[in-house]
């Protein structure tokens, strides 16, 4: 510890502790722009100069290191006089444009100005110019208000992963661009906003929307994926205007995905539904709620009455709140009824009943920088869990060793050390061939259950990636999208946990949704009477409850989930949005609140409960989720319907120690070291990162951005050759009888014998499963 | 010294060099394994000071060094030679470029450094292929590379060529260039020394400074101290420009007084009279010639005359030039060549350089002086790098000394000096009429 | 993009830099591109910042940083004049009225035919020299009187 006193207030702090880092501690505010505490230090804005005991000059206090007894001014003369001095500077080619300027009334600039600039400019000089640049659909650009602090340079390198902005030429004509014609295309780009102290960079959607000060600022919680970034959400009467960070270390820090950052603008889709509708000869009919659901209550007790109540089936998306999914399993369960489930792209089965707890990512998030080894296992790391990436790239700076298996290599912006490029058909023999070099180099036994069941050779991708985990001091295995959609998901699973043993590590699941976690703790998965959600549409039911699900994208086989529903006889359909699909099989739909119209929780991959309220009134007829459950409940005459308020749902629902009902050990499948029939063509599916829920396919900016592109026919050159075909050919790509038409692209990062279609799609939703043989011919 | 006994463009080989006893001190250092203290001790000795501007202690600066680094060390010869007024480092690299190569690697074995780049001036490329040239020579004769002679002792030593950018002079851009980057300055600390480049323990010294290494282990760092003053050991390249007879380097003991150097370069061109001179390179405060006729060539000497011995380069003016003009086109190099990176410099060169402008051009205003006064005093001392000084301590010593002249712009919208004479002094090589 | 023989240029200079540091290379690899297209536009940066494997865009800080390098089409003899101050008080500006009379240019123009582009130039290091000028980048001249000038244009003319 060293001691400081700044402003004449002694402080303590840590070892390699700047001034700026102590200052903060101190309480003395130094203004500031280029320094940001996640960025390296560039020590150019000049506009922290301070004045340090016998240093002849003012110090830069964000790249000053504190020393024993060091003495700091903050606001004396000489530190005024030179941050005015520096002020100045920054003010005299900066536009007079605040009226109208986004950044008006959350400037860095602007703030600082009024402190420490004066009336009227001693430049008399034509101000610089300097043209905008086309960053894509999310980033707006007013250049002439640069002021070159380089923040949004360091983000894209040193956060981001990739340098996609730069200060190119000199002097004062050095201004901040990507490279000629080329978009700002990262998944976590929309931060720069955040991170640029003056008006040059602010958010195109939110452009000219609203003043700062008009704006109501709400806590909330991203919806989209596993890790549950904390959200301010901003409206004005009553609509989503913006949404930016809410500062979390242990989850997102202080940064958000595009996905967190712009789905809001699905809010205000066409789509939306806004009031009940019930399907009458064909035709569909808005009705009052009494009326949509005693048509409900009414259908579920007849079919339950006349073909038994197990014919009944609920399937519920993980972006559900934890309120949602335990009200309506509640629901179903009342009626004398075990199918329900959430799993809805999970295709093996076989852990359930096997399982101690709920599955999860087996670490806390935060932990992550502390990790020597990691092995990802069936992961679009990157694309999927951005922020979790982000992570993963820091540790990885600080000597974390990373490792992957799987069918995809596409590039995650950190070094993969370690990677077996195979075919999912060969994912559960190659993480065997791991178990079995790890137990070698550990020089142990590996556990009875595996006894016998695994492989004798070790290629050299499985022994290199045994040895970076044998070498580790602090060892995690992660288990992607892929791996818990894969056909043999739960022995993966097995050979995870064995490898978690035999390395003192840990090892969970990544999670696709923003309740993976909280689905189970909910207890939205059938009991040991129940049909699990692939065998309530192999083993089509008589009636279906969804809820906030579009059936032709959100679930593991498109084609036969449509098949099924469109042959029962009632189907129930809880959702934010309309959709050709569900008007297709649905017979009744009911608005329900997205998330910023309802209370609710989410669990994030690593158990933290995070729940969140209303920052809006419902549009429309719109109904939070749990009370059009709640009251369905009632109209059913169900026992435990009597919940007065949200907290009280999930006060059932989560009753106990949420800690305890974590644990992703697995005791009783079979691992079998078998490969795939060789010759066929695989697939490998992606739920492409702006396509992967109902609210962000309705987000018009995003559906712009690099990442939405449509989906297209991937395969290694190796394949493409094989089949004589190029890039850019048109192919018809079937699977189970069913096809579709896609260009073909060619993907080094793929496994030979894989060809990678994107699901969730309009233009593959016509294909089955997510994995298995497809054909490929050109069309 | 280190020119001495050169022939121009003729005898800059290997063997010329060995011929003049080059490579002696490299030699035996390998052979007796001279203790890495004892190099340093007699640099210490030798009082040599950075040939490059700052006037650093080298022997301080080497000792500098970590000596027990798990990893490569690095050393970097600045060869960034574009101070206008300095043009030392070519001669030197040109007409010896050995000398700088068994500096750099004598340099090495006393830093137990494993790499070195000699990074070169973009604007003299022909110099950075006979550099490379003379490289290949010396590898060839396994004065650099694996084993020096023999010995354990390995150095590999690279040439990298700048490409027209003035503030890789500053040692912690030249690393960020050597790097593959802009040229920006890096905030220190940390130090090269601790964190230089890729990271790693570097040593950053100017050409003459390597340069003058062997001769100070052949004769003894006590020798090379006396053979200048106290505290200003030594001989010293001067490059004298301007309104001289006979512009060119002159390499003469620190100490001696300026007249005499004056009187070198063949005395003021037309027999002029001599009205200012900026003593060691463009950044350094002018001088009016009357207190520098009083002056020593030497650090102190300089300096009580309120300037700085920087790099050894003179530029001399006489009674035609407009003391406005020439600050003038200073004032836009610094515009020109600031980096951008930090705001008082990015913001600040500019606009002096327009205030300057606009005086020149007779559309100066009352209050200029006090704002170019007001402006270099906010720039002074708040920047990354020494740019920002550079850029002010001109402006500020011309309006000091030259004063008058700039009000007579801003108040008769024209020049103190006739237009008929104006230059005169300047148009030698190339016929007025033009 | 690149002839083997710049490539080979290229890999010789990566050669000089530790394995894991091929971008410090970046500088000497865009002057080898330079010198076989004459300039160097985006697609050639972006080959020379993939090559190095580099974000294009640190490719191209590095090529509008130092301006040496050509980001738009120059003049077969490109001649850059010094006229900073130790040069212009020894003939540097007039040499380059002189050319600019000669060539019928001012700075940063390109003679009508394609022949020559005229630069001003800060210092290059070579004050004594004055009035020095470079051709091309590479080939400095100095003393250049208003007869060497005249010598110069005409030889590069033939050129």
């Amino acid at each position: 510890m060293l001691e400081i006193e700044i402003d004449g207030k002694q402080v303590q702090v840590n070892d390699g502790s700047t001034v700026i880092e102590a200052a903060a501690i101190a309480g003395s505010y130094i203004p500031h722009f280029c320094y940001h505490k996640k960025l390296s230090i560039a020590a150019s804005c000049r506009m922290c100069l301070v004045q340090v005991e016998k240093a002849p000059k003012p110090l830069p206090a964000c790249a000053t290191p504190v020393t024993n007894g060091m003495k700091v001014w903050t606001h004396s003369e000489l530190a005024v006089k030179a941050q005015k001095g520096v002020m100045e500077f920054l003010l005299i080619n900066h536009p007079l444009d605040c009226p109208i300027c986004d950044q008006g009334g959350e400037c860095q600039l602007q703030d600082l100005a009024v402190g420490y600039g004066s009336a009227a400019s001693r430049y008399q000089e034509e101000k610089r110019v300097v043209f905008n640049k086309n960053l894509g659909s999310l980033v707006s650009t007013d250049m002439t208000r640069c002021i070159n602090c380089t923040r949004c340079v360091r983000f894209t390198a040193e956060i981001a992963g990739e340098m996609e902005l730069g200060q190119a030429f000199r002097g004062e004509h050095a201004e901040i661009m990507p490279f000629i014609e080329k978009t700002v295309d990262s998944e976590l780009s929309g931060n720069i906003i955040d991170l640029c102290p003056v008006g040059a960079l602010t958010s195109k959607p939110f452009r000219f929307a609203a003043r700062t000060w008009e704006l109501s600022r709400r806590k909330s919680v991203s919806p989209h994926d596993s890790l549950g970034a904390n959200l301010i959400v901003q409206t004005k009467h009553e609509l989503v205007k913006r949404v930016l960070p809410l500062e979390n270390e242990d989850v997102n820090e202080c940064w958000l995905s595009d996905k967190d950052r712009f789905s809001y603008e699905g809010l205000a889709s066409e789509q939306r539904l806004t009031s009940p509708m019930i399907r009458h000869g064909g035709q569909w009919k808005q009705v009052d709620w009494q009326a949509a659901l005693e048509f409900v209550a009414t259908g579920l007790r007849g079919i339950a009455r006349d073909h038994g109540a197990e014919t009944l089936g609920a399937l519920a998306s993980p972006h559900s709140t934890v309120e949602e999914l335990y009200l309506l399993q509640r629901l179903v369960r009342g009626l004398g009824c075990d199918n329900v489930d959430f799993r809805l792209r999970q295709a093996d089965f076989r852990a359930d009943g096997k399982r101690a707890g709920a599955p999860w990512l087996g670490m806390p998030v935060a932990g992550v920088k502390d990790l020597t080894r990691l092995l990802v296992v069936g992961s679009f790391l990157r694309k999927d869990a951005p922020l979790l990436a982000q992570r993963v790239r820091q540790a990885a700076k600080k000597g974390l060793h990373v490792s992957a298996i799987g069918p995809n290599a596409e590039e995650w912006l950190l070094p993969v050390r370690n990677r077996a490029l195979v075919a999912p058909s060969a994912m559960v023999a190659t993480l065997a061939q791991v178990v079995v070099a790890l137990a070698k180099e550990k020089d142990a036994e590996v556990s009875v259950a595996l006894l016998g069941k695994l492989p004798e050779a070790v290629g050299d991708d499985a022994l290199a990636i045994a040895q970076s985990l044998a070498s580790g001091r602090k060892v995690a295995v992660w288990l992607g999208n892929l791996a818990a959609q894969h056909e043999r998901a739960s022995e993966l699973q097995m050979l995870a946990q064995e490898i978690a043993r035999l390395t003192d590590g840990c090892f969970g699941f990544i999670g696709d949704a923003a309740n993976s976690v909280g689905g189970y703790l909910a207890a939205a998965v059938p009991g040991e009477r129940g049909l699990n959600a692939a065998a309530m549409i192999e083993q089509p039911r008589k009636a279906y409850v969804l809820m906030n699900l579009e059936p032709d994208l959100d679930v593991a086989n498109p084609a036969a989930t449509m098949a099924a529903l469109d042959a029962a006889q009632l189907v129930v359909a809880l959702s934010s949005f309309d959709s050709p699909a569900l008007r297709k099989v649905a017979d009744v739909l009911l608005p329900v609140a997205p998330f910023t119209e309802t209370s609710g929780t989410f669990v994030n991959c690593e158990g933290r409960v995070q729940s969140f309220t209303a920052v809006a009134k419902p549009l429309g007829e719109v109904r939070p989720g749990w009370k059009v459950l709640r009251v369905l409940g009632n109209l059913l005459a169900l026992e435990g319907f009597g919940q007065g308020d949200s907290e009280a749902v999930r006060a059932e629902a989560l009753a106990g120690d949420v800690a305890a009902a974590l644990d992703n050990g697995l005791e009783g499948v079979v691992v079998s070291s078998a490969t795939g029939p060789a010759g066929v063509l695989e697939r490998v599916t992606d739920v492409p990162i702006y396509f992967a829920d109902p609210l962000v396919r309705r987000a018009l900016s995003l559906q712009k951005a690099r990442d939405a592109a449509p989906p297209a026919a991937r395969m290694a050159p190796a394949t493409l050759a094989a089949l004589g075909l190029c890039a850019g050919d048109r192919v018809r790509v079937a699977q189970g009888g069913t096809g579709v038409e896609l260009v073909v692209q060619e993907d080094e990062g793929l496994a030979a014998g894989c060809v990678r279609v994107a699901t969730a799609h309009p233009s593959t939703a016509a294909l089955g499963a997510m994995s298995g043989d497809l054909s490929v011919e050109r069309a | 010294m280190i020119l001495a006994g050169c022939d121009g463009d003729r005898t800059w080989r290997l063997q010329d060099y060995v011929a003049r006893g080059g490579y002696s001190a490299l030699k035996k250092i390998v052979a007796d394994k001279v203790a890495q203290d004892a190099i340093i001790a007699e640099l210490k000795t030798s009082v040599l000071r950075g040939r490059g501007g700052a006037g650093f202690p080298t022997g301080l600066k080497w000792s500098f060094m970590p000596r027990s680094f798990p990893g490569d060390k690095y050393l970097a010869c600045n060869s960034d030679e574009g101070e206008p007024g300095t043009f030392k480092d070519r001669d030197i690299l040109r007409y010896n470029p050995h000398s700088v190569i068994e500096g750099m690697a004598i340099a090495a074995y006393a830093m137990g450094a494993a790499r070195g780049y000699n990074y070169i001036h973009g604007e003299i490329f022909e110099v950075y292929a006979r550099f490379e040239e003379a490289l290949a020579e010396a590898r060839e004769a396994g004065l650099i590379g694996q084993n020096i002679l023999g010995s354990d002792f390995s150095f590999e030593l690279f040439a990298h060529h700048g490409y027209g950018a003035y503030i890789c002079g500053e040692e912690t851009a030249l690393l960020e260039s050597i790097e593959g980057k802009k040229g920006q300055p890096r905030f220190k600390p940390p130090f090269p020394a601790s964190y230089g480049l890729y990271g790693k323990p570097t040593t950053i010294n100017n050409t003459e400074t390597f340069a003058s290494v062997p001769f100070i282990m052949n004769m003894g760092g006590e020798a090379f101290l006396n053979l200048g003053k106290p505290n200003n050991g030594g001989m010293k390249l001067f490059s004298v420009s301007g309104h001289v007879n006979r512009p060119g380097n002159y390499e003469i003991p620190l100490g001696t007084p300026f007249a005499e150097l004056l009187e070198m370069a063949g005395g003021m061109r037309g027999g002029r009279k001599i009205k200012a001179v900026i003593p060691g390179g463009s950044s350094s405060p002018v001088v009016p010639g009357s207190t520098m006729m009083d002056c020593t060539m030497d650090y102190d000497s300089i300096s009580k005359a309120g300037s700085m011995l920087g790099s050894g380069a003179v530029i001399v003016m006489d009674e035609t030039t407009c003391m406005v003009k020439a600050l003038e086109r200073l004032s836009y190099f610094y515009f020109e060549e600031s980096c951008g990176q930090c705001t008082p410099c990015r913001e600040g060169t500019g606009w002096l350089y327009r205030v300057v402008h606009r005086i020149e051009h007779g559309l100066g205003r009352p209050d200029d002086l006090d704002l170019l006064n007001s402006v270099t005093t906010n720039i002074m001392g708040r920047t990354i790098c020494a740019l920002g000084d550079a850029a002010s301590m001109p402006v500020q010593s011309f309006v000091k000394h030259f004063g008058s002249e700039f009000e007579y712009h801003i108040e008769n919208k024209k020049c103190l000096v006739p237009p008929e004479v104006q230059y005169a002094g300047s148009q030698i090589y190339v016929s007025p009429s033009c | 993009m690149l002839s083997q023989e710049s490539l080979q240029q290229i890999d010789r200079e990566i050669a000089k830099y530790p394995p894991d540091q091929k971008q410090s290379a970046a500088m000497a690899a865009l002057r080898i591109a330079q010198v076989e297209k004459g300039w160097l536009p985006n697609e050639l940066i972006e080959f020379v910042a993939r090559y190095l494997g580099m974000a294009p865009i640190a490719a191209f800080e590095v090529a509008s940083f130092y301006n040496m390098y050509d980001l738009e089409p120059v003049g077969r003899h490109k001649i850059t004049v010094c006229t900073n101050l130790p040069c212009a008080l020894s003939g540097g500006v007039h040499a380059a009225d002189y050319i600019k009379h000669k060539l019928g240019i001012d700075f940063n123009e390109t003679t009508p035919d394609g022949k020559f582009t005229l630069k001003e130039g800060e210092c290059m290091g070579a004050c004594g020299d004055a009035p020095v000028l470079l051709v091309n980048n590479h080939h400095m001249c100095s003393w250049m009187t208003t007869e060497k000038i005249d010598q110069m244009l005409a030889e590069l003319d033939k050129k």
